[in-house]
């Protein structure tokens, strides 16, 4: 469908677009409040930014967070691109339907079930739970993402140039490093970056399976915001979405650049 | 030689499957079996608390008692205790009436974005899909700064003069319906847009030459033609809405609780996780067929692509 855009298509949209955005508009406003009081304007400051610097115990989930995110993401990608692979290349094979079936649910999943199943895992194999269980338990939920990104970009290419260097008497291991990775390395690297954003933003399935010593940045967020509306919460939050635009940038521009190359 | 290469690509590909396929039988079937396993248990003051603790030293003696200690009690006390069947009920209305308000909300715009300049769309469609990348918590968190007492929403009101006292929103009904509509709204605008950006455009042009209103247009062919766009947004928003914990926790009031809740709480405030865990199975069972259907109609779909 094109063009024919009518004053109430138009309208949808902007609304739709407003909708969206005015919030998080609002909070990022407000992290430069130089009020305490939430709600009343005293002018832009950067008070909250600097008071962050000093509380030890944000800056310490940061940390956690950024190192599980890190990890969970690198492992999600390596087992979601073999899963889309599996899905995609491996044609039939035994209990395909169990494996296609575990790829997808995960997705819909609610997030209490995933947390508490895994949770019970750890305790009935007896395994501490701290910073690598959280690792494991985001890996576990982020590599279904991963292998729905990847797939879709490997149905879309042509399955004869894997084909061609394989008749040429190209290894499957090589042809895979030198002929399908190159091709589909955007969708493994957005893969990434949406298992690592995915693992940087849950509660849920982290407040289950984590341990003392290994609180994540929406834990703290969390148990901050109960108590209440904080504009210290407003400047983590800010920085957080920062972080993520940022990346974003990074990734369309990387994607752009190796388009041209390639 | 090729063929031999093609088969040895083959058990490559059967050895590539293996990883992903054990790891997700440890970690996504294996936890199920758990958590259907210690639904059957009785809570206890201990560690773990529960019992009973299966050992494997007891032999086939153990594997026996074990299993005589096993019982459905949880189960009987879900059916019974009002608050359970509340929660339940509360957790399905919630879910069916926010996926109704999202695919009435998101139509508009996914026919808007799919009717706008090509050069556009592509523009539109990241700018749609940029706050699924901004945490799910600070999304829901940034509404509590809007709904609160002396908040913007109210303080807007007050300015305009539409009511005289600030209303009460945060800790309402209507908190959770507008943080749930906010949350889901990509999921439910991308799956239209991909079906109504298909649409073949001449059929519409046919249907007016021929003197269709254009309301009759849109009942007649691009409501029908969208069908596949609808049933993956309600399927993507219904199945997580019901067990959703994050909206209502923040948002909703502490008088009725949603299922995802009432689970959170029996396992972290009450410490009964064999309550926990029936709360869990029973919540799953009620979403097997949408979630059925929803692993299908992927399947069937990559089947349709290759």
């Amino acid at each position: 469908m094109k063009r024919g855009a009518s004053w109430f298509n138009v309208a949808a949209v902007a609304l739709g677009l407003a909708f969206l955005y005015l919030p998080i508009a609002i909070l990022v406003i407000y992290s430069f409040n130089a009020s305490r009081l939430v709600t009343v304007w005293g002018g832009w400051s950067m008070r909250w930014y600097a008071e962050l610097l000093s509380d030890g115990a944000i800056l310490e989930a940061a940390g956690v967070t950024l190192r599980v995110a890190a990890l969970s993401a690198s492992a999600a990608t390596v087992l979601g691109t073999l899963a889309a692979i599996a899905l995609t290349r491996a044609g039939r094979f035994r209990g395909r339907t169990l494996f296609t079936g575990m790829v997808y649910a995960p997705l819909v999943m609610p997030e209490v079930i995933t947390g508490l199943s895994l949770l019970l895992l750890f305790v009935a194999i007896n395994l501490d739970r701290g910073f690598w269980t959280v690792t494991i338990a985001h890996t576990t939920l982020t590599m279904c993402f991963v292998a729905v990104v990847v797939q879709s970009r490997l149905l879309t290419f042509d399955c004869s140039l894997e084909e061609a260097a394989m008749d040429l008497g190209c290894p499957p291991g090589r042809t895979f490093l030198a002929v399908t990775l190159p091709l589909i390395w955007p969708a493994v690297a957005a893969g990434w970056m949406l298992a690592f954003t995915l693992s940087l933003d849950d509660l849920v399935v982290a407040s289950f399976t984590t341990g003392p010593g290994a609180t994540t940045l929406p834990m703290r967020i969390y148990s901050q915001v109960r108590l209440g509306v904080k504009p210290e919460i407003n400047a983590v939050c800010t920085i957080m979405i920062a972080t993520v635009a940022v990346a974003l940038v990074i990734f369309s521009l990387l994607s752009k650049s190796s388009r041209r190359v390639g | 030689m090729a063929q031999a290469a093609r088969k040895r690509a083959g058990r490559a590909g059967g050895l590539l499957v293996l990883v992903p396929y054990a790891w997700l039988v440890l970690f996504f079937l294996v936890p199920f079996l758990i958590v259907l396993k210690i639904s059957l248990s009785a809570s206890a003051i201990a560690q773990p608390p529960y019992t009973p603790v299966f050992d494997p030293a007891g032999g086939l003696a153990g594997l026996k008692d074990f299993l005589g200690a096993l019982s459905p009690d949880n189960y009987a006390d879900l059916v019974t205790d009002r608050l359970y069947v509340a929660s339940y009920l509360r957790s399905l209305a919630i879910a069916a009436l926010s996926t109704l308000m999202l695919l009435l909300l998101a139509y508009p715009v996914a026919y808007g974005m799919a009717r706008a300049p090509r050069r556009w769309q592509g523009l539109l469609l990241v700018v749609v899909i940029l706050p699924f990348w901004t945490s799910f918590l600070i999304r829901v968190y940034a509404w509590v700064n809007i709904l609160q007492h002396d908040g913007l929403l109210n303080q807007v009101l007050l300015a305009l003069r539409i009511v005289d006292a600030p209303v009460t929103w945060l800790a309402t009904d209507t908190a959770i319906y507008i943080g749930i509509v906010y949350s889901y709204f990509p999921f439910m605008v991308l799956p239209l847009y991909a079906a109504l950006e298909k649409m073949d455009e001449s059929l519409l042009e046919a249907a007016a030459d021929l003197g269709c209103p254009r309301w009759r247009t849109f009942w007649l062919i691009t409501l029908p033609l969208s069908r596949p766009g609808i049933v993956a947004g309600v399927l993507l928003c219904f199945i997580p809405i019901v067990g959703e914990f994050v909206v209502p926790d923040l948002l909703g009031g502490s008088s009725t609780q949603m299922i995802g809740q009432t689970l959170w709480t029996q396992f972290f405030a009450n410490r009964d996780w064999p309550a926990a865990s029936s709360v869990a199975v029973v919540l799953l069972v009620l979403l097997v067929v949408p979630i059925v259907i929803y692993q299908h109609r992927q399947a069937r779909e990559l089947e349709v692509s290759r």
